[in-house]
C-alpha cells in the first residue's frame, strides 16, 4: 500500500476559504440557506464550512444539520459488510428553504442520490445544492454533479481518497492512498 | 460489532449481551425516524414479512406491523383465526404454504411454547418470536430494558422487580434473562402459587411481601394476572391479589424514594395498578408503547440484513 499527499493543510485552509466565499456569493446572508453535512464524513467538512462562514464572515445563525443515509442505500444486503446507522441531527424543517448538502468525496454518486431522497423526510426544499471537497473524475454512476468543488482529481479505481480533518485524526490532510 | 450473532430472533436466551447493544443502538436511530414528519425509510422494499399470529394479540400485532410498514417491506397477516389451521392443517405445511410465496421473514406468535424454535429447525426464512405460551417475548423483554435505559441512563446495576403472575408469564421469563444479561439485579414478586418453583436458578430472588419489595427496587415492572392461562384457582379472588400485590398512589407515595412504574398491556385497571398510578408521571407505559415500535424495526432490520440475495 502507498499513499500520497494530494491536499496539504496549506491548500486545504485556501479551499476552505474559497468555498465559503462562493457559498457567501450564492447565499448572501443565510436567512433561508440550511446547511446538511452528510453522515458520516461529511460532518466534519460542513462543521469546518459553518465555523468559518461564522467567525471569519460574520455570517450569524447559520443552520446546520447531519444526514445519516444508511436507511436509503441502495446497497442493503448486497454489500458484504452490514452497513452501520449514524446518528442524524435535523431540528428544523427544510420546506421550501435552500439546502447545500456537503460531502467530503464525491465517487459514485450514490451516497448524494440516497440523501436525496433522505432530505424529504424533512420537508420539501426549495432547492439542493451539492458542495464537495474532492470531486472524482470519471467515477460517476449516476448523473450527479456538484455546485461548489474543492478540487477535481483522476483517480483510478484501485485508489482511495483518504480525507483527514484535525480534529479526528490529528492534521488536515488528503492523501490518495493505492491498495 | 455490528451484526446480530443470530439468525433469528427466538428467545433472549439465544441472544448476547453485544447483540443487546446493537439492537439499543440501531433502535436509538429508528426512534429518531419516527419522529420525522415523514416517519418512513426504504431499507427493506425488497423484503417480505409474514404475521402469523396463532394467538390473540393487539399491541405486539399493530407495532409489528407498524414497524415494518415504517421500513417499507411488503407485510401480509395471518390469523388462525380465519385460516386452514381450523381445518387440520400442521404449523409446517402452514407456514411452508406462506414461504412458498416468497417470504422473507416470518414474526410468529403462537401458543405452545418452543414452537418458534421448532419452526427455525424446519424452515428456511428468518422467524421472530412474537410469543410461544408461557416461554419467552423478546421484543417485550428488549423493549423494556430500552425504556429502563432511557429514564434511568443504564440497566446495568439497577434493581427491578417483576410483581404478578410470574408463572404464566413470558414476559416475565424474557425479562429475566434479558436484565440479568445487563447486569441488573432482578427480584420478584406475587402469590407464591404463581412463581414457578425453581426460579432462583435463574439468578433471581422471591420477595412474598410487595412493600419491601418496592422499598428496594428502582423499577417495578407489573404484569397482567392471566386469567386466560388459569385452569385452576391460584388465590382466593381478585379482591385479595389486589390487597396484596396491587399498587396503588398511597403506596408509591409513602416510599422514600421515586421508582419507575412499567407494564407491558394490557392493563387490568384496579387490579395490579390503579388508575391514578398507571397515568402518574412515574409509570412509563406509554413510552414502553412507543419504543415498542423503535425496537421491533431495529430487530426486524438487523434480521433482514443478514439474509443475502
Amino acid at each position: 500500500m502507498s499513499q500520497k499527499v494530494l491536499l496539504s493543510s496549506r491548500e486545504i485552509h485556501i479551499i476552505l476559504h474559497r468555498l465559503a466565499c462562493q457559498l457567501v456569493e450564492n447565499h448572501l446572508d443565510f436567512k433561508n440557506t440550511v446547511l446538511i453535512g452528510i453522515q458520516p464524513r461529511g460532518k466534519y467538512l460542513a462543521d469546518r464550512l459553518a465555523r468559518l462562514l461564522r467567525d471569519s464572515y460574520g455570517i450569524e445563525n447559520i443552520q446546520l444539520g447531519y444526514l445519516d443515509i444508511t436507511f436509503y442505500r441502495d446497497d442493503f444486503r448486497r454489500s458484504d459488510k452490514p452497513l452501520e446507522a449514524n446518528k442524524t441531527q435535523i431540528d428544523f424543517l427544510v420546506e421550501d428553504r435552500k439546502v447545500v448538502f456537503i460531502d467530503d468525496v464525491l465517487y459514485t454518486g450514490r451516497s448524494i442520490r440516497a440523501a436525496l431522497t433522505a432530505i424529504q423526510s424533512f420537508g420539501r426544499p426549495a432547492e439542493i445544492e451539492l458542495l464537495t471537497l474532492i470531486d472524482r473524475r470519471f467515477s460517476r454512476h449516476l448523473p450527479i454533479q456538484p455546485d461548489y468543488r474543492g478540487r477535481q482529481v483522476d483517480a483510478i479505481n484501485c485508489e482511495k481518497v483518504k480525507v483527514m480533518w484535525e480534529e479526528n485524526e490529528g492534521e488536515d490532510v488528503i492523501y490518495l492512498v493505492e491498495d | 460489532m455490528s451484526e446480530l450473532s443470530v439468525n433469528h430472533l427466538l428467545g433472549i436466551k439465544y441472544i448476547t449481551e453485544a447483540d443487546i447493544q446493537l439492537i439499543f443502538e440501531t433502535a436509538d436511530h429508528f426512534k429518531e425516524v419516527i419522529n420525522r414528519p415523514i416517519k418512513k425509510v426504504p431499507s427493506l422494499r425488497d423484503i417480505t414479512i409474514a404475521n402469523l399470529f396463532f394467538e390473540n394479540s393487539t399491541r405486539t400485532r399493530l407495532s409489528f406491523e407498524l414497524a415494518e410498514k415504517r421500513l417499507s417491506a411488503d407485510v401480509i397477516n395471518f390469523s388462525a383465526a380465519q385460516s386452514s389451521v381450523k381445518k387440520g392443517e400442521t404449523l409446517i405445511d402452514t407456514v411452508n404454504n406462506i414461504l412458498s410465496m416468497k417470504v422473507d421473514m416470518v414474526v410468529m406468535r403462537h401458543p405452545n411454547p418452543g414452537a418458534g424454535v421448532f419452526l427455525s429447525q424446519h424452515i428456511q426464512a428468518s422467524i421472530v418470536n412474537a410469543g410461544d405460551g408461557a416461554h419467552e417475548h423478546p421484543t417485550q423483554a428488549l423493549l423494556d430494558s430500552y425504556s429502563i435505559r432511557e429514564r434511568l441512563g443504564d440497566v446495568a446495576g439497577k434493581n427491578v422487580v417483576i410483581v404478578g403472575d410470574i408463572l404464566h408469564s413470558r414476559v416475565a421469563l424474557s425479562n429475566i434473562f434479558a436484565l440479568k444479561l445487563q447486569g441488573a439485579n432482578v427480584k420478584v414478586c406475587g402469590p407464591l402459587t404463581l412463581i414457578p418453583k425453581y426460579i432462583e436458578t435463574l439468578g433471581v430472588e422471591v420477595e412474598p411481601d410487595l412493600r419491601k419489595a418496592l422499598q428496594w427496587c428502582d423499577v417495578a415492572n407489573m404484569l397482567r394476572v392471566q386469567n386466560e392461562r388459569m385452569d385452576i384457582s391460584y388465590f382466593p379472588s381478585t379482591r385479595e391479589y389486589t390487597q396484596q400485590f396491587g399498587v396503588d398512589k398511597a403506596l408509591l407515595d409513602s416510599l422514600d424514594k421515586e421508582i419507575v412504574i412499567m407494564h407491558p398491556g394490557p392493563i387490568n385497571r384496579g387490579v395490579e395498578i390503579t388508575s391514578d398510578v398507571a397515568d402518574s408521571k412515574q409509570a412509563i407505559i406509554l413510552n414502553q408503547v412507543e419504543n415498542g415500535v423503535a425496537i421491533r424495526m431495529a430487530v426486524i432490520y438487523l434480521l433482514a440484513s443478514k439474509i443475502k440475495n
